[in-house]
């Protein structure tokens, strides 16, 4: 999933100052299970500027609504009819559902409330943890299944580098070595000569930004 | 005038390397005066690259006053700052330069350094930055593209290994992909337990390449003890550490070139590996007298 946190309050607060009717719109898909923008995190950030606002001595009118997903067109659609009503709409989906949001209504001021962090998993109950970069060049076949690209900070492809320490990462004690890992791992299938070779630079073309894709059964026919 | 580096490795001569690490500033009178002290009493002058992501002077015009000076620089390359296309374009205009001796390091990672927020490239990697060269010396860049023109470069080529890494097995790897992707030398991480730093001789010796043992010159044993606790890849044994604590006050710099001195002895008069790299952190100007301590001046 994509995982995101909030920004700072003051942070969201100061991008709505001068508004008087902000529709808060909630996403249902990954940043409501890591708990960030989801139903629950639409109620406490909508209570909390209202909070602020008042004591202020102003008032601000907070919608609220929650889409099964903001990265599709179908359900943006559902709040057609009231964001009219708005000065502006403050999105707690994820970088690309914040966009979709302000395509789809591009005379509205959209402002996003959570830093995107990362494609990762649920380690255990709110606690995420990385585990893809979207490199577009999947390299797990030949790791046992673990990441350098994601899970090394450097990415780096042909073994650990001179940081590695107890198995552990140069940056933090509390970060594994990818590299320890990915041996460990590989040692245990009986399938080290997988790293014996020299693997080759990423192609970092296939990941040029902005990405697209379109289905086969999509492509429309010359 | 230095002779040239890679005749120094070829010539099964015990080598000498030690190191300039350029300033933060052009204030360059102190390395100036690091170079001309030591430009005659080692095969070779390693420069390092933005050293523990630090940002500093680039080690390229540094080695070109190293060779004005009549020395032998040896180009620090990390992958940390540059891609592809910086790395071979530094590489070709140092060989038109004439320096041609470079060590490929991956680099430390950015936040370690002093500009926390930059963005870290490691584009390559050690490993295939010695194939890169590999590459400029068949006439082709990293792309397959020919280079231009009369001549191919020919380098030095150098990497690194830390034969105290735990666990060692990963690093091993990585050292055989290094020989594999054209390394001729490697010089090592600190190495204080001579025991242990057999070992991996014994081990490395099956490779054809050129073994420096990592020196690196305690001043304390605070230092040591520092080094233990918060440097990977670095031990230093306990009775190396008493023999520091046990210096008189006011001494311990001068027992500390004693114990670098005695170790570059040993190595060489065992024929343990083929030379030394000497890192006098900060106190570049001492190298001398650790030269002389090891009876080598």
């Amino acid at each position: 999933m994509i995982v995101a946190e909030r920004k700072p309050f003051e942070e969201i607060k100061a991008m709505i100052e001068s508004c008087k009717k902000v529709l808060i719109v909630g996403c249902g898909e990954c940043v409501s299970v890591c708990m960030a923008g989801g139903e629950k995190e639409v109620q406490i950030l909508a209570s909390q500027l209202r909070l602020a606002f008042e004591e202020e001595g102003k008032k601000l009118e907070a919608g609220e609504t929650t889409l099964e997903r903001q990265c599709d067109k179908e359900y943006l659609e559902e709040i057609k009819d009231k964001v009219n009503d708005y000065d502006a709409v403050i999105s707690m989906a994820c970088g690309a559902g914040v966009q979709f949001l302000a395509e789809m209504y591009d005379s509205k001021l959209v402002y996003p409330a959570l830093n995107t962090q990362f494609i990762g998993v649920a380690e255990r109950e709110g606690e995420w943890s990385e585990r893809c970069r979207a490199c577009g060049d999947c390299v797990l076949a030949d790791t046992g299944g673990i990441c350098p690209v994601a899970i090394c900070p450097k990415g780096l492809l042909n073994g650990p580098c001179g940081g590695t320490n107890d198995g552990k990462c140069e940056l933090s004690k509390e970060k594994d070595c990818a590299w320890t890992l990915i041996y460990n791992r590989l040692d245990k299938l009986g399938k080290l000569d997988n790293i014996r070779k020299i693997f080759p630079a990423k192609k970092y073309s296939v990941q040029t930004t902005p990405g697209r894709r379109i289905h086969e059964a999509f492509k429309e026919k010359e | 005038m230095a002779k040239a580096f890679k005749e120094a490795l070829e010539s099964g001569k015990f080598v000498i390397t030690a190191e300039v690490g350029p300033p933060k500033g052009v204030d360059i009178e102190e390395m100036k005066h690091h170079i001309e002290l030591l430009k005659d009493k080692v095969d070779g002058l390693n420069v390092t690259d933005n050293q523990s992501s630090v940002m500093r002077i680039s080690t390229l015009p540094v080695c070109q006053l190293i060779r004005e000076a009549g020395g032998e620089p040896i180009l620090q390359m990390t992958c940390r700052d540059k891609n592809r296309l910086a790395l071979q374009s530094e590489l070709l205009g140092a060989y038109i330069l004439g320096i041609t001796n470079v060590l490929s390091l991956t680099g430390d990672y950015v936040t370690v350094g002093d500009h926390v927020d930059a963005k870290p490239v490691f584009d390559l990697d050690s490993v295939l930055l010695l194939e890169t060269i590999k590459g400029l010396e068949e006439g082709k860049d990293f792309a397959g593209n020919e280079l231009t023109g009369e001549g191919r470069p020919t380098f030095c080529k150098g990497a690194i290994v830390t034969p105290e890494a735990n666990p060692i097995e990963p690093q091993l790897l990585k050292f055989e992909k290094k020989i594999k992707a054209g390394a001729e030398f490697i010089q090592t991480q600190a190495i204080y337990d001579l025991d242990n730093f057999k070992k991996f001789m014994e081990y490395a010796r099956q490779f054809e390449v050129k073994i420096m043992a990592g020196i690196v010159l305690l001043v304390s044993a605070g230092m040591a003890k520092y080094m233990n606790a918060n440097v990977p890849g670095i031990f230093v044994p306990k009775d190396l550490i008493d023999e520091m604590a046990s210096a008189e006050k006011g001494k311990a710099l001068a027992k500390g070139i004693e114990i670098a001195g005695r170790m570059i002895k040993t190595l060489k008069d065992e024929n343990i590996c083929d030379g030394v790299h000497v890192m006098a952190i900060g106190k570049e100007g001492k190298v001398p007298d650790i030269l002389a301590a090891a009876g080598l001046a």
